[in-house]
């Protein structure tokens, strides 16, 4: 496959995250949160009652419960100042033309109607708080798979979006996992009916393009027995002064002998505050891959995780994080293995620069009816120099004599020795510190789609000549 | 033609002086031979041409046709035309022999290379130095064996064509028939447009490449210049007789191989 390396070349020497169109809102709540704003969502949204008790219920929940005290210190966040709801447009649209200029202008510098030519199967752009754009190839629809935007999946599917939701993550499960229970919006729904392959990843982008909005964009995928689907959601948000707030939940339910793949990377401005409950739930001969990159936001954090939950369930973490300057990723994995010959493996990546902070925090849990699970843990960190730094904090737990975790842990910054070799072949030492972190990622980039690890590469090759150490 | 001129060249470590007032010149055509004990200063030359970092020039001057080598960044002085073939090639870990290659290669080009092209001209290589096929899709060095990696040094200047090639112990690590490969390579490599200074212990590789000029490094200084007769002079008699010019030896000092930081115990990289 062929990449248009003029649209990312224009863009390369600035921020891609930089961005920002004219706000183009049709709706929006007043800032702050209460039980007016949240039954003033759910009617704009006409949704049934069910789903109205089910955020007076998470609002309260949300109230009720304290900030975490572990992890990332969190007190700065003033959750009066957020705006809960925003909409851009009136209706999604299923036709490119349709798209509001402004929007596709937005695309356009970040080169996606080219990612949405070359392979989409289905592309679902959030803008702002709402799916505008959704296509979806003959092939997605001829095999009965629904992929709308999670309001109309609420609309459409009653029956299987009542079935699922909430059942891989409780809205009780977290403080935030109950803030998104209140006030989501947007998002995808999936639903793979049982023996169906998709060849081609399905492809969602998400934005952030109003200042002091939250989003709080809510997916269910649910992929039935037997079927595999690689799933594909990228978000770039452009840069505000004023802090904003990503709650997102993601609920994944992987059926007897399906296999779901779940990649996103999240590139969120330096003041985003991204707190996410990804979560998927794996039954019998099922496998669920997670892979996630972390490159954005001024606090990350987001642990995916499977609950192996049917005999021979199989999971998997490949994930990096990259700490720049004022920035905290607070990011890992979680594997809970319920079932007999379950097998896990998680690959994390970090790099910390520029006085960043990449720390990885990981959970693996062998159950006592978890006989002969196997896990494998590798985590390494790449410090660039003397301001950085990365802790790992890994919490491995065994409830039966009769299963293994291996856990392997590398720390090490970019050396003299392997610069002067690539910097005596004409490598400047921006390009070969380049080349070496490029290496460093190499077990996550390669399981991107090619416009995505080309994106990637842009996103990372912000000036590393001032911070190898 | 060109000409590299070393004058005079002081090289320390830390406090430590190691060079202590080399003069060298080599021009495009001819092949240089550096002899001497161990730890008496032949690496530490080579390194300092390249300007390995470790190394600081306290005085002298080196030029490449003039120009001041001294003033330029390692990546500058590749670009002019010097190469150095290292003694331990460093390992990249995710970055595939072909890419690295690709931007070794665009490195010293206005126009990127074309794919094709280079395709043709990495086959080429590989298929002269008789190395597996894979290569180009493997991580730069990692998981080589000591003579792959020295065979990948002499890849790498096959492919970038410098005008100097320094070549630190190229073939320490190789077998019989890889040596014979190596030095066919480096043979079929030599023209005027080429110059070239090796460092080697065996006088194998030197036999087969036979060197214009011969020189014998020892505590810091060109003691003994000559022609090919001074390697076998040296191979048969050693350095003993160097002494009796009037020279003191330097005691070489232990080494302590590179190691790269480790935590949580487990899985620590170590190069060599």
């Amino acid at each position: 496959m062929s990449v248009d390396k003029k649209k990312y070349d224009h863009i390369s020497s600035e921020n891609i995250a930089d961005f920002k169109d004219e706000e183009v809102a049709v709706f929006k709540t007043p800032k702050g949160l209460n039980e007016e704003i949240v039954r003033e969502i759910s009617q704009i949204k006409n949704e049934p009652e069910w789903m109205l008790e089910y955020r007076l219920k998470s609002l309260k929940c949300f109230l009720e419960k304290p900030m975490p005290t572990w992890g990332v210190d969190l007190s700065d966040m003033d959750f009066d100042e957020y705006t809960y709801y925003l909409r851009p447009s009136d209706t999604t649209t299923d036709k490119w033309e349709e798209v509001p200029e402004t929007i596709k202008n937005t695309f356009d510098k970040l080169g996606i109607p080219e990612a949405e030519q070359k392979f989409l199967a289905g592309a679902s752009a959030q803008y702002e708080s709402e799916v505008v754009y959704h296509n979806m190839l003959e092939e997605v629809r001829e095999k009965g798979v629904i992929f709308l935007d999670i309001d109309s999946g609420l609309r459409e599917h009653p029956d299987i979006f009542k079935k699922y939701f909430d059942t891989v993550i409780p809205y009780s499960d977290n403080k935030f996992s109950a803030l998104n229970g209140a006030v989501w919006s947007g998002g995808s729904f999936i639903y793979v009916p049982p023996g169906v392959t998709l060849e081609k990843p399905l492809q969602s982008y998400f934005r952030i393009n109003s200042e002091r909005m939250a989003q709080f964009e809510r997916t269910l995928i649910i992929v039935d027995e037997g079927s595999h689907i690689h799933y594909v959601e990228g978000c770039t948000a452009p840069s505000y002064s004023k802090d904003s707030l990503h709650a997102g939940v993601v609920e994944i339910v992987v059926g007897k002998n399906a296999s779901c793949r779940y990649t996103t990377i999240q590139n969120w401005s330096k003041n985003i505050y991204n707190l996410v409950t990804q979560r998927a739930k794996v039954d019998e001969g099922g496998s669920m891959e997670w892979v996630d990159g972390n490159i954005g936001s001024k606090v990350t954090m987001k642990y995916p995780a499977c609950i192996l939950a049917g005999e021979g369930a199989r999971g998997s973490v490949t994930t990096i994080a990259v700490g720049d300057k004022g920035q905290i990723i607070d990011s890992g994995a979680k594997m809970i293995h319920l079932a007999p010959n379950t097998s896990s493996q998680i690959i994390s990546k970090s790099i910390a620069r520029n006085g960043g902070h990449a720390d990885y925090r990981g959970l693996v849990r062998h159950g006592k009816k978890a006989y002969n699970a196997k896990s494998k843990v590798e985590c390494d960190t790449l410090i660039l120099d003397r301001q950085s730094s990365s802790n790992t904090v890994p919490a491995n737990i065994m409830s039966n004599n009769d299963s293994t975790i291996e856990h392997e842990a590398t720390v090490s910054k970019v050396s003299e020795e392997q610069l002067f070799y690539l910097m005596s072949r004409g490598l400047t030492e921006k390009e070969a510190t380049e080349m070496i972190v490029m290496g460093f990622i190499e077990p996550f980039s390669r399981e991107l789609p090619m416009e995505y690890a080309v994106e990637l590469n842009q996103l990372l090759k912000l000036d590393m000549t001032d911070s190898v150490g | 033609m060109s000409v590299l001129k070393i004058k005079d060249l002081h090289v320390s470590v830390g406090d430590k002086e190691i060079l202590k007032g080399v003069n060298l010149t080599i021009n495009t055509g001819e092949v240089h031979a550096l002899l001497g004990p161990n730890g008496n200063g032949k690496s530490t030359l080579l390194s300092a041409i390249m300007g390995h970092p470790a190394y600081s020039v306290t005085k002298g001057s080196i030029t490449l046709d003039d120009e001041d080598v001294l003033a330029m960044s390692v990546d500058e002085r590749s670009r002019k035309g010097l190469f150095l073939g290292m003694q331990y090639p460093q390992s990249i870990p995710g970055v595939t022999n072909s890419d690295f290659l690709k931007a070794a290669i665009n490195a010293r080009r206005e126009e990127p290379i074309r794919l094709f092209q280079f395709i043709k001209k990495l086959d080429k290589a590989i298929d002269e130095l008789e190395m597996n096929e894979d290569l180009a899709h493997r991580y730069l060095n990692e998981g080589f064996s000591g003579g792959e990696k020295k065979r990948n040094e002499i890849l790498q200047m096959k492919l970038l064509e410098p005008k100097f090639a320094l070549l630190d112990e190229i073939d320490s690590g190789l077998d019989v028939d890889a040596l014979r490969i190596v030095s066919e390579s480096i043979n079929n490599m030599r023209n005027d447009d080429l110059g070239m200074v090796i460092v080697s212990h065996y006088d194998r590789l030197y036999e087969n490449i036979r060197p214009t000029h011969v020189h014998i490094l020892v505590d810091g200084q060109i003691v003994v210049d000559g022609g090919y007769e001074l390697i076998k002079k040296v191979n048969e008699e050693g350095f003993e007789w160097v002494k009796e010019l009037g020279v003191t030896f330097k005691e070489e000092e232990k080494k302590i191989a590179p190691m790269s930081l480790g935590s949580c115990g487990a899985k620590v990289t170590r190069d060599e």
